[in-house]
């Protein structure tokens, strides 16, 4: 597989996250904000994403372990996910977190469990998903040379490629 | 008073004002942008420097008013001197100090009441616009904001000055 038609691998990957609802136009916003003298901006914000979420994640999970649940801060948790996660696009995320919004308002402690699980799943997607894509961003080259010697054809394989070249960049031989 | 443009002559009541002429007369706001979420915070930031202005940021409504000089134990330092800022724009919703209060804090302030307030929130209430409006905020912004929505509030800002 070519440069070219890697580049267009990668298209087409991206514009299937659109399609499936994973990503929104704001995921285009926060692209069209990196420039040369930001090369890493996009990675940079989505950084921040992971970590701000997961500590939100975590926090709602030992909320609804209490004996008594405080649903108001709760609610202000997903509302710090939602807004999050609307502005860099992450849209199934932002989704769940207004029903998640409901269930807290209406204390139901059931929908609320419920929602942060499917909030958990949509959360562990976008994540992966967004990390092939900057993996394949960082190492079109990488994904050429080692594609070569594992004949892997899948965009989710990024990370073994990149894995791959590392070994090969260090005298090593790839196992089979 | 506020920050003046250098040169009179091609103030914002000129209708063929081109976003290229405010950088050309070197027009750089200083913003303070307020708001709790980090990667909204990062964002607005970015969004404003795009558009050539100098940005501060505060995380909640208390550290933005000491940074105003409105802080509780800086009473009556303000006399006599100059807003350091050209605009304040602010989340509505925000632990302890609402943007609606930091508004009016800021609006009771006789030497910041004339500094612009910029309200964003990501829920489009009514009640809530107006209310803001009402107590003198300059715009209502709906979030997630977008490069033109900041351009469009740089031109907003341009006019009103002049």
């Amino acid at each position: 597989m070519d440069l070219v038609q890697l580049q267009r691998q990668l298209v087409d990957y991206r514009t299937s996250l659109y399609h499936e609802g994973f990503l929104d136009e704001q995921f285009t916003q926060l692209q069209s904000l990196q420039d040369e003298n930001n090369p890493d901006f996009v990675v940079e914000v989505v950084s921040l994403f992971f970590k701000d979420s997961e500590r939100l994640l975590n926090e709602l999970s030992k909320a609804l372990e209490q004996q008594i649940i405080d649903f108001k801060r709760m609610d202000a948790q997903v509302h710090q996910l939602k807004g999050s996660s609307s502005s860099i696009g992450a849209h199934r995320v932002q989704k769940l977190c207004i029903v998640f919004r409901n269930y807290c308002e209406a204390q139901n402690v059931e929908g609320c469990l419920k929602c942060l699980q499917q909030v958990k799943h949509e959360y562990g997607s976008i994540k992966t998903k967004l990390e092939s894509m900057f993996q394949v961003n960082l190492g079109p080259i990488l994904y050429q040379c080692s594609k070569l010697v594992s004949g892997i054809d899948s965009p989710f394989c990024f990370f073994e490629c990149q894995l791959e070249q590392q070994i090969l960049n260090a005298g090593g031989s790839i196992p089979v | 008073m506020l920050y003046q443009i250098m040169d009179g002559d091609y103030g914002g009541s000129c209708g063929g004002c081109s976003e290229d002429m405010t950088v050309e007369f070197g027009y750089e706001p200083h913003v303070l942008a307020v708001d709790d979420n980090l990667i909204d915070r990062t964002l607005v930031e970015k969004l404003l420097k795009n558009s050539s202005c100098k940005v501060t940021t505060a995380e909640n409504g208390l550290r933005a008013l000491e940074f105003l000089g409105l802080g509780s134990d800086q009473r009556n330092s303000l006399e006599g001197t100059v807003s350091k800022v050209n605009l304040v724009i602010t989340d509505y919703c925000m632990p302890g100090m609402t943007g609606y209060e930091l508004l009016k804090k800021i609006k009771e302030s006789s030497v910041l009441k004339e500094v612009p307030v910029v309200i964003m929130s990501s829920e489009n209430i009514p009640t809530r616009i107006n209310q803001c409006l009402e107590e003198g905020a300059q715009m209502f912004m709906l979030k997630p904001l977008k490069q033109s929505d900041v351009k469009q509030l740089k031109r907003h800002l341009m006019k009103y000055r002049s």
